[in-house]
């Protein structure tokens, strides 16, 4: 399998805090990648890297075969890059479906062209009965699951998820693994994913790459990675493993 | 089409808007001049209004110097009408591009510098003040003293050099509102429009979708432009003279933003209903006056500026989104 | 143009952008501390005036000598107009306080224009022609006390903020709203205190400017933009910044009256604003952000 995308020796720093620690990794073509790590570890810092929130100080990002370290959001987004942000981001004034409807002109000329595909993406993520109520007014898990149609609705090679299953109970979570899963399976969308929620990390991941202090510290194969010393006293814990 | 038209509003807002349409298509049958004059400054501003919306309401960008645009098309369009004669149906071919020009250079100096919020309000209105003081020292045009447009006859009804009775400019100027507002209309149910809205909303979030937002806030700042221009050109024939120090003048520029902001910032019909209650109070304040025997330069300002103050304070909004639900004239699906 | 008349210019400008500056300094105290972009500045300014030319006009007392109580009662003014009413906005997107001031700003112009008429007034004191001879310079009177007058006004103010414990605590708004509530400071308070003091500030250089120019209503907007232009030039947040902006507006402008005409003056205010806008936004003394 090809590296769809890869990270090469990427560092970031604010101004006297080393962020990202000369980070390398590759993302197989249709993987699904987690990064997990404590909090403070640098994972958003990467991501926002990856996504052209800004250029790194050192290193390279190549994605599909080009260079994207540099680019901005919107470029690297038509590239096939689509992200979600931690702190979602929905638009409020606007209604789910219009929402939806923003990502999709993406690909689409008019909003009557992509009017199906929105329907589509809103049924995969449980929101199409939802679709006329404003963003504002949605609950959390419900945002979460907006934040991750609009970017679906992209139609992303490579989609970046950013913690989406905090705040959800555990049969949200597993509805959300089944619509990634699916996603990946049979669309074809390589995902690269941060998480806390172990759970869903291990019921995706085919590769695990674990940043602490800005550095990575292991990369694997899941049952690998959980096992790893260094993993379990510097985030896991002995618990993850029961 | 007229499903298209019409989606979104609900049935008794549909026959409201007939009866209105009816009403305003009959009016200079029933009306006396004057109060056609006053019709005229309404429909204007309900015009202008919409055009400025485009960039506040869809793009966010808030101009305080649209008055940059409507002098500068005014101006293109009266001196070619003054000097070579040409009609202003033909001005507006240069009208429109002056105006969108200068958009195109406001645009670009504060997007590609990063000038946003506050400080893009300034440099409209920074603009605009240097229009003004150099028209005034304009004088191949006419400097402070103004330009002058030959006035026909009264009677005289010539619609390609807009010479005419007020009925004449009444009908203009209603079809001019009617064709902005459906422009404005396939505008916000376009890709561009569903972009400007994101861009309003979130413009972090829009560039993750993969929006341009440099490019379609300056698409948004050249569409508000080119549409204000024909405002200018109509301002121009209407009162054949033009004087830098009004047409130019902060107060135009603050005139023209009252009605949308009153009526409903975003919406389309926001701007129409706010020139309508502007124009209406205004006059009913401007008589009610005059029959106590004041009649005071600034008075109308006064309570033009209380207004704002309430509706800035209470009704931010606007109007019209109280308006449209509390008479149900606008259906939202559930 | 012999060399003296420039200096003459220059230096009749520089005094007159020191009252400037003062007035701009009122604008950046404002929105340096309570972050309100202030509209209605020159406006608030053109009330001083009309005060002034009023106490003038029925108690012969001169400007200079009501520099205080104008600017007291500017003072309370500012701190009512925050605390009743800007206050409630401080939280609402930045456009909504910015047109919240623009409908005040509406309002004291044409409530002026009402009450005094659109025609130019001005107050001519015993001094208003005398002027001091300098060697080859003849300064105006008018200009000199003004120009000194601003200078004494804006020490005071700085001092202020420096030395005392209320200027202090208004310094700790400024930085870290939250960080001062969490440590007990009142910050509405001290946000309507500072208002008020940005408005008294604004009195204060209407009655130096009252004797140096005549008023009329349209005068509010225009000292409105000028303050913004000396503001965004010198530096949003920095109190040098507005002082060392004003004497600069103030010298381009007699310059520029000189080399062209005295009207189109103001387009080289707004020449150097879009250019500081554009190039170095945070001004000649100002930090960049971020």
């Amino acid at each position: 399998m090809t590296a769809l995308l890869t990270v090469d020796g990427v560092s970031k720093r604010f101004r006297g805090l080393v962020a990202v620690d000369n980070v390398s990794f590759e993302v197989p073509e249709g993987a699904i990648f987690a990064v997990i790590g404590p909090n403070g570890a640098g994972k958003t810092t990467l991501f926002n890297a990856i996504a052209g929130e800004f250029k790194p100080d050192g290193g390279s990002i190549v994605f599909a075969g080009e260079k994207i370290d540099g680019l901005s959001p919107d470029r690297i987004c038509r590239r096939g890059v689509g992200r979600t942000f931690q702190i979602v981001k929905p638009f409020p004034g606007l209604s789910v479906e219009d929402n939806v409807m923003v990502g999709a002109l993406l690909h689409r000329r008019t909003p009557r062209d992509a009017r199906e595909w929105v329907h589509q993406v809103l049924e995969r993520l449980d929101l199409h009965d939802k679709r006329h109520q404003l963003a504002s007014a949605l609950t959390l898990p419900d945002r979460k699951r907006l934040e991750v149609a609009r970017a679906i609705a992209t139609e992303p090679k490579l989609l970046l998820l950013d913690e989406v299953m905090a705040g959800l109970r555990p049969t949200e979570t597993d509805r959300m693994v089944e619509v990634f899963r699916r996603l990946n399976k049979e669309h074809g969308v390589t995902i690269l994913l941060i998480e806390h929620v172990m759970r869903a990390v291990m019921a995706l991941a085919s590769h695990i790459l674990v940043l602490h202090h800005g550095a990575a510290i292991a990369e694997g194969a899941p049952e690998e990675v959980v096992r790893d010393q260094a993993v379990i006293d510097s985030y896991l814990g002995a618990e993850a493993l029961i | 089409m007229i499903k298209w038209l019409f989606d979104g509003v609900t049935i008794g807002g549909q026959a409201l808007l007939a009866v209105i349409l009816a009403l305003a298509l009959a009016a200079p049958l029933f009306v006396d001049d004057y109060l056609l004059s006053v019709f005229i400054v309404t429909l204007y501003f309900a015009y202008t209004g919409q055009a400025w919306n485009v960039m506040m309401g869809f793009a966010g960008q808030l101009s305080l110097g649209h008055a940059i645009y409507v002098g500068l098309a005014a101006y293109t369009a009266a001196v070619l009408f003054v000097e070579l004669r040409i009609s202003p149906w033909i001005g507006i071919l240069a009208a429109i591009p002056v105006a969108v020009l200068c958009g195109a250079i406001i645009g670009f100096l504060a997007f590609r510098f990063r000038v946003a919020g506050v400080y893009f309000a300034i440099l409209t209105i920074a603009f605009a003040e240097f229009a003004r003081i150099g028209f005034d020292h304009f004088s191949a045009v006419g400097g402070s003293a103004g330009l002058f447009l030959p006035v026909a006859s009264y009677a005289k009804f010539d619609l390609w050099n807009l010479r005419g009775g007020p009925e004449m400019f009444y009908y203009l100027i209603l079809v001019m509102v009617i064709a902005v507002f459906l422009i404005c209309r396939a505008l916000m149910h376009s890709r561009v429009g569903y972009y400007w809205l994101a861009i309003r909303e979130d413009e972090q979030a829009a560039r993750a979708l993969g929006i341009d937002t440099f490019r379609y806030k300056m698409i948004a700042v050249l569409v508000s432009a080119g549409m204000t221009a024909p405002a200018g050109v109509f301002l121009a024939f209407y009162h054949n003279n033009l004087f830098p120090e009004q047409i130019f003048h902060i107060s135009q520029s603050i005139e023209i933003i009252l009605a949308p902001i009153i009526g409903g910032i975003g919406t389309l019909f926001g701007p129409i209903i706010g020139a309508a209650l502007l124009q209406w109070l205004a006059e009913s304040l401007r008589v009610g006056l005059e029959a106590v025997g004041i009649d005071v330069p600034g008075s109308k300002q006064v309570f033009f500026g209380v207004l704002l103050l309430l509706v800035v304070i209470a009704v931010p909004e606007g109007l019209w989104p109280w308006i449209a639900a509390k008479f149900r004239l606008t259906e939202r699906k559930p | 143009m012999p060399a003296e008349i420039y200096l003459n210019v220059a230096v009749s400008g520089i005094l007159t952008g020191l009252v400037y500056g003062l007035m701009a300094l009122g604008l950046s105290v404002i929105f340096g501390v309570v972050r309100v972009v202030n509209f209605a500045h020159g406006e608030m300014m053109t009330i001083a005036m009309y005060l002034a030319i009023v106490l003038f006009a029925t108690l012969g007392f001169d400007p200079l000598l009501m520099l205080v109580p104008i600017a007291i009662v500017l003072f309370v003014a500012g701190y009512l107009l925050q605390a009743t009413v800007i206050n409630k906005f401080i939280t609402r997107p930045e456009h909504s306080q910015f047109l919240l001031l623009v409908a005040i700003a509406i309002i004291i112009v044409n409530v002026l224009l009402i009450i005094f008429g659109p025609d130019a007034q001005s107050v001519q004191t015993s001094y208003s022609f005398d002027s001091y001879q300098v060697g080859p310079l003849i300064i105006d009177a008018t200009k000199l006390y003004a120009g000194a007058a601003a200078i004494l006004v804006a020490i005071g103010l700085v001092a202020f903020f420096q030395f005392t414990t209320l200027g202090t605590a208004i310094r700790a708004c400024a930085d870290n709203y939250t960080g001062a509530q969490v440590v007990g400071l009142d910050v509405n308070r001290l946000y309507a205190l500072t208002f008020g003091l940005g408005a008294a500030c604004v009195g204060a250089a209407g009655t130096m400017l009252v004797i140096i120019i005549d008023v009329t209503p349209a005068l509010g907007p225009a000292y409105t933009l000028l303050a913004f232009v000396i503001v965004i030039t010198g530096g949003l947040g920095s109190m040098t910044g507005a002082l060392l902006g004003g004497v600069l507006i103030g010298l381009t402008e007699a310059i520029a009256g000189l080399l062209y005409s005295p009207s189109a003056k103001s387009m080289f205010a707004f020449a150097i604003l879009v250019l500081v806008l554009l190039f170095r936004p945070q001004g000649i003394v100002g930090k960049r952000t971020a």
